[in-house]
């Protein structure tokens, strides 16, 4: 690795964006002196920067990094410090002993899509070669998983965004179905230029930027895309002849959404006719048009179903692979692209390959030095693999890498009883997370700014993180923590250096759907980044993957007919409301990092629900007073803050902090795996208020 | 087992395609009296209109698939004893079960000249009034109900003279007040449909529709509207129990337990429902009581939201609508007129439910409402609100004057009115003074004007200050 220098060029430690930035320490100050400034070259944020990325430099110095290993004697007992050593053998031993007792598979990997690609790379490697084990899941299951599938479905390859971000500025219409843009990215918001259409229940700070806000009931955004759908094809803004000439089964699309008048999505949806045909209007006079999906579609147990009827309605307009216009999803997490490529995704191995294809296991055992019948089969997705943690025939130890599922699960509360009936939890993360709070051995691991690594942000580009300045004394990197865990456990073969590993990395995607064969560091330097794939070194890499064919195998993109199903709970009169969840600004993910850092935490000091002016009159509650909001999974009490950004029947809160996902529902999509974060029924009251259904029988004030 | 449905429409169509959803083994019959296949019949005043073609209509064919469609073919008979139907072309099929989804047929009032006149009804219905059209020059509708104010909406589109005749006092009597029947009568009258009401048809003329009165209204097309009656003949001939149609249990069953009636045809708890969604709640609780997907599965009846399919004529009626405010306060009526702009608005509230509603011309509020009624949730605070969406949006401080120094200006670095005042009186006069001292700005760069704005109103300010 190179040495620590001073003002290195990189990039944000938060989303997916991955603005750039200067990260300078200045010279001859102090240990503390370390600033960031915005970079003008990098597309994504041209020299904006939020809140969030302006501060990051503080958890590089702050007191909450942690700068040893820790370990408890008993399950019970306190975390201690410990020597690297000691907490390394500790690790190998407990694994060694439950591998011996339980089986390969009864030791689990649960990764996370912040971690560089060549952290993800090298932790599905050392699941599948040192563990042996198949079960390995991240949190970008949580994430991407819906939107991958559907995209993958549709076009045969899932990047994010099919073309740079700069295109945008140029579609004259967007549609963003489920995504708050200008809190979660805000630099984003500045590549929107055109007619802006905002689909989600709340009025966020996007929607009040909208041309046409469609505020939906939760957990309808499948029929509101249908409806649209309808009224595209019946008023005749279908696009025949690119049907004709760049897709399949368009027929059985039309004659699926022949039930989706405009009147049925309305009821469906709540969203007026008059609106759902004015977006139809802009999007389908628009000469460029883009077509986004963000969480708040995707979340859901019919996410994929969703995507793929958004999909649908961008492919009957004509959109994708088009210049200027298309069809895209809003990555969240940093590395949420890189971090679904290459391997530490259960049904996953590098390259964006399926881990069941005969074909594509030969390729990454020949890499790996392995015989392909020793690569473990698919494993358990995200929550099935926490729902089975500790139970008879699950996982008995458990290595998280760049999570924080207590926070971060769905039915958390639940979650964190599985943990707890662990046999081993190790957890490597820069601070003491709730997760790690939890852990028989933390692993204390370098961050973002010190160390080297690649991140493929949501365009699908691949860029250069460079280490700014060196760690503190006693903490060490994810990828040398590998090496040394698959030594101690008889597995020679893993590097700890970054360099190393990308090369290894770039061999094994070789031929890949995500094939970063001809990506080298010196490359990423030279041109800003480079967007895959790029299968040799003197191929420009493809910024716009589908202008002339779809990587299916005759060409073209697939239509996919789709029907709409209600949430998997619906309200009724115990649970009254829906719960929707979502992002603030200041804060990031689970909050580990976010919650530490001093000006943030002033900006967005803690967890709220917000409410409806009228349902807060009815509880007699007013802002700054705590309610308790509870469903059939859990409860927890939050400061309300009254509005009429929401719907009456809807309560949103943050997931930033512990505690709304003990509400949330684990009921999963069919085929991505993903929960169902965006909609469930609770109840709202007073903490004070008797309990029961609502303590709200009265009649309204 | 061996499913038949008689009846290839909205609801036998979409019976027979639940059932394939949940079982794909089972061997399902559909008998259609029409020769065409299914088609959304809900859209049919679009095609009259023009606004959909009869292509777009079509709804997804469930032939093949291990389905047998048998189109234009008519069930003369049930025999319950053999279990299997007779069709008029002398073929027998045997079920073990029998779901009738016959739907119902246009009422033809008995006035002479009658066959003069076209019921619309089916897409057949549809075609003939549509080649009619094309060289009438005027046409009269008879029936202000629902399809009736879509008929005359839709030809009148087309370029035609058309006079809607109704024989009570208000169109669509059923689902609206007279305030509201007269606002709508308006609107239409504002797209060029004359409309009559207290008008009685005597008789169909080769020259037009002559009324009680004696006056005769030239007509180059009459198209009838009056109403629809559940086809119930088949199930009176096997001794099943008919009202108003055939009575049906929670299950949708007949009193035989092997025969299910659904849809326009069916009687449930007193009810026969005239639209689609009723019509596919019980296809739904069908297909999972015959497929044991859910033998728990019952249908509780239906709400009803009436949405009228006119363009430029915004109507919605759900519920209890003529419900009268009574004086110990049970119900409650918020009404709103504005005749002048087509606007009608009404809700009616029963023990703090909405219960019923009517929102006529622009209707913001139209989606929040239809969902309050469906899921009968507690209403949200003050229902004026429900009514004036804006009202319950706090007015937003937009100009500095007036702006407390909390308020933050730029939500990306959250940066306060008060700190770009007090960077402003620590000496920064412009933009990129402010932003280098705040970072006001450098996140989505919506804030520009207004940050740029507050320098201005401060700088002013300062100007205004006797030095």
């Amino acid at each position: 690795m190179s040495p620590a220098h001073v003002g290195a060029a990189t990039h944000c430690p938060y989303c997916a964006l991955q603005c750039g930035m200067y990260v300078t320490r200045e010279p001859g100050a102090g240990d503390g002196a370390v600033t960031v400034t915005p970079r003008q070259d990098v597309p994504a944020n041209e020299g904006a920067l939020c809140q969030k990325g302006w501060t990051a430099a503080e958890l590089l110095t702050g007191g909450a990094r942690l700068t040893t290993p820790l370990a408890r004697e008993r399950r019970d007992g306190p975390l201690v410090p410990v020597t690297w050593d000691d907490a390394l053998d500790r690790v190998a031993a407990g694994v060694r002993a439950i591998q011996e007792r339980h089986g390969a598979d009864a030791v689990a990997v649960f990764g996370g899509g912040g971690l560089t690609n060549e952290k993800a790379y090298q932790l599905g490697k050392f699941a599948r070669v040192a563990l042996r084990t198949s079960q390995i899941d991240y949190n970008g299951r949580f994430c991407m998983s819906s939107a991958a599938a559907a995209a993958g479905r549709a076009f045969g390859m899932d990047r994010g965004l099919p073309f740079p971000i700069t295109d945008l500025a140029g579609a004259e219409a967007v549609l963003l179905a489920g995504g708050n843009v200008a809190e979660t990215m805000p630099p984003f918001m500045r590549h929107l230029r055109g007619a802006l259409i905002v689909a989600d229940p709340r009025e966020t700070r996007t929607a009040r930027r909208a041309a046409l806000h469609l505020r939906l009931a939760p957990g309808t955004d499948l029929a509101l895309a249908l409806g649209l759908l309808h009224i595209a094809i019946t008023e005749g803004y279908a696009d025949e002849p690119y049907i004709a000439a760049r897709t399949t089964g368009f027929e059985a699309v039309r004659a699926s959404v022949a039930t989706w008048w405009p009147e049925r999505a309305e009821r469906v949806t709540g969203v007026p006719v008059a609106d759902l045909r004015e977006a139809v209007r802009l999007l389908g006079t628009a000469r460029t048009a883009v077509i986004l999906t963000g969480r708040g579609a995707e979340q859901h147990a019919k996410g994929v179903d969703t995507v793929t009827a958004f999909i649908d309605l961008a492919l009957a307009l004509g959109l994708p692979g088009r210049a200027g216009s298309g069809y895209g999803c809003l990555t969240g997490q940093g590395n949420g692209q890189g971090g679904r490529e290459h391997g530490q995704k259960a049904d996953q191995l590098p390259g964006y390959r399926r881990i069941d294809d005969q074909a594509a296991r030969a390729h990454v055992a020949r890499v790996w030095g392995v015989d392909p019948a020793e690569l473990p089969g698919p494993g358990r997705s995200a929550y099935e693999l926490l729902d089975a943690l500790g139970t008879p025939g699950g996982p008995k130890g458990l290595l998280v890498f760049g999570s924080n599922p207590v926070v971060s699960a769905p039915r958390s509360g639940h979650v964190a009883g599985r943990l707890a009936a662990l046999d081993l939890l190790v957890v490597s993360d820069l601070v003491l997370s709730e997760t790690a709070a939890m852990a028989d051995v933390v692993l204390p691991t370098t961050q973002w700014a010190e160390e080297h690594g690649t991140m493929t942000n949501l365009e699908g580009r691949v860029l250069l993180r460079r280490q700014a300045l060196a760690p503190p004394p006693g903490v060490r990197g994810d990828l040398e923590i590998l090496a040394d865990l698959a030594a101690r456990l008889g597995r020679p073969g893993f590097s700890g250096d970054a360099g190393v590993v990308f090369d290894e990395l770039r061999r094994a995607s070789a031929g890949g759907i995500a094939d970063y064969a001809g990506i080298t560091y010196e490359r990423i330097a030279a041109e800003t980044g480079v967007f895959w794939p790029a299968p040799s070194e003197d191929h420009p890499g493809t910024p716009r993957p589908f202008l002339d064919r779809f990587p299916t195998p005759d060409g073209r993109a697939r239509f996919v007919p789709v029907d709409y199903r209600p949430p998997a709970e619906e309200v009724d009169d115990d649970y009254p409301y829906y719960l929707t969840t979502g992002r603030v600004l200041a804060q990031y993910q689970s909050g580990a990092q976010t919650r530490r850092i001093h000006a943030l935490n002033d900006a967005a000091p803690g967890p709220y629900a917000e409410l409806h002016p009228g349902l807060a009159a009815r509880l007699g509650v007013s802002t700054g007073d705590m309610v308790r909001v509870e469903s059939r999974r859990g409860a927890t009490e939050a400061v309300a803050r009254v509005s009429a950004a929401i719907r009456h029947d809807t309560i949103f809160m943050p997931f930033h902090w512990e505690g709304v996902n003990r509400l949330t529902n684990p009921a999963l999509d069919p085929v991505s795996r993903m929960p169902e974060f965006k909609v469930c029924a609770v109840r709202v009251r007073r903490p004070d208020a008797p309990g029961g259904s609502e303590g709200e029988r009265g009649r309204r004030p | 087992m061996r499913l038949v449905v008689v009846g290839n429409g909205m609801a036998g169509s979409r019976l027979a395609a639940e059932v394939r959803a949940r079982d794909a083994d089972l061997t399902i019959t559909v008998v259609g009296a029409e020769a065409r296949g299914p088609y959304n019949r809900v859209l049919l005043s679009n095609v009259l209109a023009g606004t959909a073609s009869p292509e777009q209509v079509r709804l997804p064919a469930q032939a093949g698939d291990g389905v047998n469609v048998r189109l234009g073919v008519t069930v003369t008979a049930i025999d319950r004893a053999a279990r299997e139907v007779r069709t008029a072309d002398g073929w027998r099929e045997p079920y073990d079960v029998l779901v009738l989804a016959t739907g119902s047929e246009a009422v033809v009032p008995r006035i002479p000249g009658a066959g003069r006149a076209i019921a619309l009804r089916t897409m057949d219905d549809c075609d003939r009034i549509l080649a009619a059209a094309r060289t009438a020059t005027s046409a009269v509708v008879v029936g202000g109900g629902l399809l009736g104010v879509e008929a005359a909406r839709g030809l009148a589109g087309r370029g035609l003279r058309v006079t809607l005749l109704h024989r009570t006092g208000h169109l669509m009597d059923r689902q609206l007040d007279a305030e509201a029947g007269l606002v709508l009568g308006e609107a239409l009258a504002g797209l060029g449909v004359t409309v009559r009401t207290g008008a009685r048809v005597a008789a169909i003329r080769a020259r037009g529709v002559e009324l009680s009165t004696g006056e005769v209204l030239p007509a180059g097309l009459v198209v009838l509207a009056c109403g629809v009656r559940p086809v119930t003949g088949l199930a009176e001939d096997a001794g099943l129990e008919v009202g108003q149609g055939v009575v049906v249990d929670d299950r949708l069953r007949t009193a035989d337990p092997a025969i299910y009636a659904i849809g326009e045809c069916a009687q449930h708890d007193g009810t026969v429902y005239g639209l689609v969604a009723p019509a596919w709640e019980q296809a739904a609780v069908v297909a999972d009581l015959i497929t044991g997907a859910d033998p728990s599965a019952r249908y509780r009846g239906s709400r009803l939201v009436t949405r009228l399919k006119a363009r430029s004529v915004e109507l919605a009626a759900m519920g209890e609508t003529h419900l009268a405010e009574d004086p110990a306060g049970a119900v409650e009526v918020v009404m709103f007129t504005h005749r002048a702009r087509g606007i009608y608005r009404k809700l009616v509230i029963r023990d703090d439910r909405l219960v019923g509603a009517i929102l006529l011309g622009e209707a913001p509020t139209v989606g929040t409402l239809t969902q309050l009624y469906d899921r009968g949730g507690p209403l949200p605070g003050d229902p004026a609100g429900l009514l004036f969406p804006g009202l319950d949006d706090a007015v937003p401080a937009d100009t500095p004057v007036r702006m407390p120094d909390s308020a933050r200006v730029c939500e990306c670095n959250n940066v306060t009115k008060g700190r770009i005042r007090a960077c402003w009186e620590a000496g920064a006069r412009d933009l990129a003074a402010v932003t280098a001292a705040t970072r006001a700005t450098t996140g989505c760069g919506s804030c520009a004007d207004a940050v740029e704005g507050l320098i201005g109103w401060l700088c002013a300010q300062e100007e205004e200050v006797p030095v």
